[in-house]
């Protein structure tokens, strides 16, 4: 019976082991490939006409199509930033004008770039690896590599052009946006007056943090595109794996996303 | 002319084609038939390159297939056109839009000489005047023409149609046959039917061979299939219940 207990518990942690082992594994295979992918992607068009008017029709679909889910949370979380805020330094020393100082910054650093790029990651993201995903299922992609064409990149780099164009432009009107949805918010409300708000959005403007805004928005956006597109495009299976592909597309780019935030956080601001 | 030799193709530790050699000969209709999971998808997929064989090559006339690098591949696909089982054809894309893709992509005609050879396509599968139609909006006869369509766009030497008339009527799949028959004729194309309809086996198939479990089991022509006294062959063949009191009652 003594030796029962640590024999069972020895096979667990063999069993554990090499279930990790396994998952490691998975792992450099998936960012082998994701690496060697990027080969195809990036290869001379066959036609620059139909990957102009790819690309078009992607900057329309991110741009256009995700401006309202942009504009609705960039107006909230400037909005609830501000109450916040003013919450948390309601009774200090620190002048009320102050506050329109920091939501400014924040929206610039941090809440722009992150949060619409989460958004999109599942918005747009998930969209990307449902199209590809569902043109594997029903064989277009297979049609399309027996006509010659180069799918990976016909069907991806557009996308990431047009993401690359678009999102740091969704981005800027995010950081704009939720300074609105600040003001809107505070004044109206009687927190503090107008002049005192524009005052603190005007004071110690960086320009350095609007570069660093915009190194957030590109990568992001090349993380979220690239991501999604590599997870839709080599799904296998049927309408349960399609949407495990969905899931994952959006759960990995998220991840990366808040990982990339730090390290570029560490980067630009050393 | 294709040639396999020797196709092997094994997933994991299944062996699904076990050394397939066989000759589809330029403008013949070349039929592989065979039950289900018999290897026919698999060995046509491998023509077509988009599975590699374990072992083996595919000779499209002096190229293989195989060890052909990125380049020649490409150029040896823009001459080869494929009817998928499902049809493949783009939903979001208009009839005219699907069959014009391929000349979008690879040539550099007026947008006028284009629809000329669309509308072409169109009237040479009896299909004129739905160009502005989405695939979702036409039956599966007619999708399937549009699919042959497409696959013609281009003037193909190869011409490979997986399953074609699974799903249609058998008048809707005698129209088929004969227009992929008409084609591969008139054009004097290499034709590859994978097919387990034994109206097409009787109507179109000039060279045929049966896969049984990843082997060749058959090989002749449509006039060979019935003297012959093969019992793959045989249990093939007559499989049908009606085929079989059909013949049991002009016995």
């Amino acid at each position: 019976m003594f030796f029962v207990r640590p024999l069972l518990f020895r096979r667990s942690i063999n069993k554990g082991r090499q279930t990790a082992f396994r998952m490691n594994l998975r792992l450099f295979h998936h960012f082998g490939t994701y690496i060697l992918w990027h080969s195809q992607i990036y290869k001379k068009p066959e036609s620059h006409a139909m990957y102009y008017k790819e690309t078009i029709r992607q900057m329309y679909d991110i741009g256009i199509g995700s401006f309202p889910i942009v504009f609705l949370i960039s107006i909230f979380i400037g909005a609830v930033t501000v109450v916040q805020f003013y919450y948390q330094m309601e009774g200090t020393l620190i002048p009320p004008y102050y506050i329109g100082y920091i939501v400014r910054d924040m929206e610039i650093i941090e809440l722009a770039p992150t949060i619409t790029c989460l958004v999109l990651a599942g918005k747009v993201g998930s969209n990307m690896a449902a199209e590809l995903g569902g043109m594997r299922q029903k064989e277009h992609i297979d049609a399309m590599d027996i006509m010659g064409v180069n799918t990976s990149a016909y069907l991806v780099m557009p996308k990431i052009i047009a993401a690359l164009l678009m999102i740091p432009v969704l981005v800027s009107a995010s950081a704009l946006i939720g300074i609105i949805g600040g003001y809107l918010s505070s004044v109206p409300t009687g927190l503090f007056t107008s002049a005192e708000f524009i005052k603190g959005v005007r004071s110690f403007f960086i320009p350095y943090n609007v570069f660093m805004m915009f190194v957030k928005a590109f990568v992001f956006a090349y993380i979220l595109t690239s991501v999604s597109c590599y997870q839709g495009y080599f799904v296998k299976g049927g309408s349960i794996e399609l949407g495990e592909a969905s899931t994952r597309a959006v759960v990995y780019s998220d991840i990366l996303i808040l990982m990339a935030d730090y390290v570029i956080a560490l980067i630009l601001t050393a | 002319m294709i040639r396999a030799e020797h196709i092997v193709k094994n997933f994991g530790d299944q062996e699904v084609l076990k050394g397939i050699t066989f000759t589809f000969e330029a403008g013949k209709t070349n039929l592989v038939i065979g039950k289900s999971g018999s290897g026919k998808t698999v060995l046509l997929k491998i023509l077509v390159g988009l599975f590699k064989p374990t072992s083996g090559s595919v000779w499209y006339d002096d190229v293989d297939l195989v060890t052909a690098n990125k380049d020649t591949l490409r150029k040896l696909r823009m001459k080869v056109g494929m009817l998928f089982q499902g049809n493949a054809l783009f939903d979001s894309m208009t009839i005219e839009e699907n069959i014009r893709f391929p000349l979008d992509m690879f040539t550099t005609q007026t947008l006028k000489e284009k629809t000329d050879r669309v509308n072409y396509c169109l009237e040479r599968v009896s299909l004129s005047g739905i160009n502005k139609k989405f695939p979702s909006e036409i039956s599966g006869g007619m999708q399937k023409r549009v699919g042959i369509a497409r696959a013609i766009v281009l003037n193909p030497r190869y011409l490979f149609c997986d399953e074609p008339n699974s799903g249609l009527d058998p008048q809707t799949s005698i129209t088929i046959d004969e227009l992929i028959q008409d084609i591969t004729r008139d054009n004097n194309i290499t034709t590859v039917i994978n097919t387990h309809d034994m109206n097409s086996v009787m109507e179109i198939g000039e060279n045929i061979c049966l896969l049984d479990k990843g082997l060749l089991a058959w090989e002749g022509s449509k006039d060979e299939v019935l003297q012959d006294q093969n019992e793959t062959l045989h249990d093939f063949i007559f499989a049908s219940p009606f085929l079989q009191k059909l013949i049991e009652s002009s016995k």
